[in-house]
């Protein structure tokens, strides 16, 4: 990969995550112009199918801004979304996706700062894993 | 597919256009499958560019829009009424927010930001072509509330409901309301006692036929939903029969060999398990605390009102919507924090505030009069990350040193504490004299007009000191007195120590801790395990549990003001649920396909609000969604096996077009 920035798909939450990503903007922590947000009500209800959708399409890199145990439904969502992404990193490995493609990290409605935290270490990480 | 689509794209003054080429974006998106009229706009949300939406989608016939412009938190709601007035179903606009996600985002990057915003607005496009015209779920909604919890923010919101012209039912665990503030004594800002207010809104409430109050009453099932809850509340009785002679009770009370601490003093003083209610406690009859009483009969020889026959009772209630006002609980220290439980003179502010209430002409704690008082700030609040503490053993008790090596996992501030407490050490110097006053703090947080007392406590001389908080201040026995050290920033770090009759732990809120009406009702807790509002600004006192608002102390810590306001905004938006007898829900759930679903349960079991039934069709089992208890968070969605649920609005095709356009 010969670029400056990954391209990116974050799947975000409506109610927690969204919010934290709306101020990241608000305070001018600046990431990656590569990254683009799908919103859902709830990152424990993100089909595997889509992520790899998604690497099928050229995306270089999804992350999962979940809800943690911020989630507005129940407590269960961190347990379930962890299920997803395991279920998921199996999927890429039976189909040779590097499992390290997709990350997950629990990003609250102020987490502004952790968020581009994580998507410029994930950035970083996406760049030089395709030049190795 | 042959929709017609109308795409504008906002300058937000220059919020967006200072560093997206919206232009370009216009360009970029025209010709677009399905778009017909793509436009910039100054202002998209503006009155003049709302007028020109609604005669472009009229002189058009769009079926479908799409907004680009700031977040969706924000303006989602006008733009979809703007489809309503053109008779456009809401359900085919969608937002797009190049604003907070794109030029504020990447304001170091035009060209960038240009490029994203084109993407988002692609995706947008592809998403609204496969949108759905959808109605809201309308459902029936009983025309009456619950209030649960009858401290001063449930009154409140039960007469405010009351009011509006709901029926309401007020229901009261104790067996007496007014909550927390009954217990305390002058207040600020209004210098009204707890007493006064509580008996304000108390013979308020139960003037009003529209409201039943149930006191000692507990909420023990919940059936329903949003329209139509079915509660069963357990009821216990008081043992006394309503009239009573108030000189036979008295004997009564006397007679009690049943001695226990007496929760409204905090624990200070003791009570019989027969109890007369404070002054400030409604309604004003006494009750037998039957959990400690031993039936020992005492009290049946000497006062003929006393009625064991009476049982408990189980009734049983629908309401449209409920509101939560449980309050709080008062940090309770651990033994050996700050010398709790190890040295007798250190006590919590809920106890200090009783103490100087029940006193006289002097302070008397444990038989001696108290001249210092050393007040310690943030005990159970602001507890720092990776703090570890030791909980004082029964050994460490009886040593001299106190112990504050506690694990703390409260990272909050209470809010309520600091000007609390800088209130009541002003009043015991003005009730007592002769009192000194020495503050050990990490900061004050008197904010707004509650500043005015701290200026008041300087002005009369009482002592301030400041520790960082991974540095406390000790609390040590030395000489059989009791001293508190700090090592005060104030002054260059230099130690201080000050002799102390009375210490006061200034301890904040907690949440109760017996919650379990919050696992009756789903409700969800935030990371202080306070209930947690949809959102702290935008819907305040709403949960994700449709139909139950929150307010007061059990969303998070507040002063009684706050609580109150909180309780008005919360009766306002329950009574909106129960107002028209019918209420609208957002169409947004899951479905099953009939002819994928092979039921096996797994949706069910992923399931958090018992939406999913199996059903018997054309003799088949399947999945069948409850669509007025599925809330459409979508945990059904990755653990079907066949892929045979979706998500309205949150399809499969929508998704995946959505991706394809962001790569296009």
């Amino acid at each position: 990969m010969n670029k400056k920035s990954a391209r990116i798909l974050v799947f975000s939450t409506e109610k927690i995550s969204d919010p934290a990503i709306d101020m990241a903007g608000l305070l001018k922590l600046h990431y990656p112009p590569t990254v683009y947000t799908i919103s859902v009500p709830c990152s424990s209800g993100i089909k595997p199918r889509w992520i790899l959708h998604a690497y099928e399409k050229g995306f270089d890199g999804v992350f999962i801004a979940a809800d943690g145990s911020d989630c507005t439904y129940g407590e269960s969502c961190t347990e379930k979304t962890g299920h997803v992404v395991g279920v998921t990193h199996q999927m890429m490995k039976d189909k040779n996706i590097d499992p390290a493609r997709l990350r997950m990290a629990a990003i609250c409605s102020v987490c502004s700062e952790s968020f581009v935290k994580q998507i410029r270490s994930f950035n970083q990480y996406l760049l030089e894993s395709t030049k190795s | 597919m042959n929709k017609k689509l109308g795409v504008y794209i906002c300058h937000c003054g220059g919020n967006i256009s200072d560093y997206v080429d919206v232009e370009k974006v216009r360009e970029a998106v025209r010709d677009e499958e399905g778009v017909c009229l793509a436009k910039t706009t100054m202002f998209a949300c503006s009155d003049a560019s709302q007028k020109e939406m609604i005669e472009d989608i009229r002189q058009n016939n769009l079926d479908g829009m799409v907004v680009a412009s700031c977040s969706p938190k924000l303006h989602l709601v006008t733009f979809r009424a703007v489809s309503e007035r053109a008779e456009l179903n809401k359900y085919n606009y969608v937002h797009a927010n190049i604003r907070e996600q794109v030029s504020w985002a990447h304001s170091d990057d035009k060209a960038g930001a240009t490029e994203k915003a084109i993407g988002i607005v692609k995706s947008a496009i592809a998403k609204v072509r496969l949108a759905e015209a959808l109605n809201p779920i309308k459902i029936h909604s009983e025309k009456a509330v619950a209030v649960i919890g009858g401290g001063v923010a449930g009154l409140r919101a039960a007469i405010e409901l009351s009011n509006m012209g709901s029926p309401v039912t007020l229901i009261e665990r104790e067996h007496f309301v007014g909550g927390r503030v009954s217990q305390w004594d002058v207040m600020f800002t209004t210098n009204q006692t707890g007493k006064e207010l509580v008996t304000r809104l108390y013979n308020d409430l139960i003037s009003r036929d529209n409201v039943t109050l149930l006191t000692g009453a507990e909420v023990i099932s919940n059936t329903g939903s949003i329209g139509d809850f079915t509660l069963k509340v357990k009821i216990t009785p008081r043992y006394i029969r309503a009239r009573c002679d108030e000189g036979y009770l008295q004997k009564a009370i006397d007679v009690c060999p049943v001695v226990v601490p007496d929760e409204f003093n905090f624990n200070i003083t003791n009570r019989k398990a027969i109890y007369h209610n404070f002054p400030s406690e409604y309604p004003q009859y006494p009750v037998i605390d039957i959990k400690n009483c031993t039936r020992c009969g005492e009290c049946e020889k000497v006062c003929g009102i006393i009625d064991f026959s009476q049982k408990e009772e189980i009734v049983e209630i629908r309401v449209g919507s409920v509101l939560m006002a449980t309050g709080f609980d008062p940090y309770t220290p651990y033994p050996g924090e700050f010398g709790y439980h190890q040295f007798e003179e250190v006590i919590t502010l809920p106890q200090f505030k009783r103490l100087t209430e029940l006193n006289y002409k002097k302070l008397i704690y444990k038989g001696k009069e108290i001249k210092n008082i050393a007040y310690i700030y943030c005990v159970g609040s602001r507890q720092i990350e990776g703090e570890v503490h030791t909980v004082a053993s029964a050994d460490d008790l009886s040593k001299d040193t106190g112990s504050n090596q506690i694990e703390g996992e409260n990272r909050y501030c209470s809010r309520y504490c600091c000007t609390s407490v800088i209130h009541t050490s002003i009043d015991a110097k003005r009730k007592f004299g002769n009192i000194s006053n020495f503050h050990f703090t990490r900061g004050i947080r008197t904010y707004g007009k509650q500043e005015l007392l701290y200026a008041e406590s300087l002005r009369l001389g009482d002592i301030y000191l400041q520790s960082y908080e991974n540095d406390p201040p000790l609390v040590y026995r030395e000489n059989g007195r009791t001293h508190v050290k700090i090592n005060d920033i104030l002054t260059g770090r230099r130690e201080i120590s000050v002799t102390a009759d009375l210490v006061v732990l200034v301890t904040g809120m907690v949440p109760r801790a017996d919650n379990s009406v919050a696992t009756l009702f789903k409700l969800p807790k935030g990371r202080d395990n306070f209930f947690n509002e949809i959102h702290m600004k935008l819907r305040p006192v709403e949960t994700v549990i449709d139909g139950i608002t929150i307010c007061g102390a059990c969303q998070g810590p507040k002063n009684i003001t706050e609580s109150m306001n909180s309780a008005l905004s919360a009766a306002t938006k329950t009574f909106s649920y129960v107002s028209k007898g019918e209420i609208e829900l957002e169409p947004i759930i899951a479905e099953v396909d009939k002819e994928l679903c092979k039921w096996c349960g797994e949706c069910q079991k992923a399931c958090p609000f018992d939406a999913v039934k199996m059903e018997t069709s054309e003799g088949k089992e399947i999945a069948v969604i409850n669509n007025s208890v599925c809330k459409g968070c979508g945990m059904c969605l990755p653990v079907c096996p066949v892929n045979a649920i979706d998500l309205i609005a949150f399809s499969d095709n929508e998704i995946e077009s959505m991706i394809n356009a962001l790569v296009s």
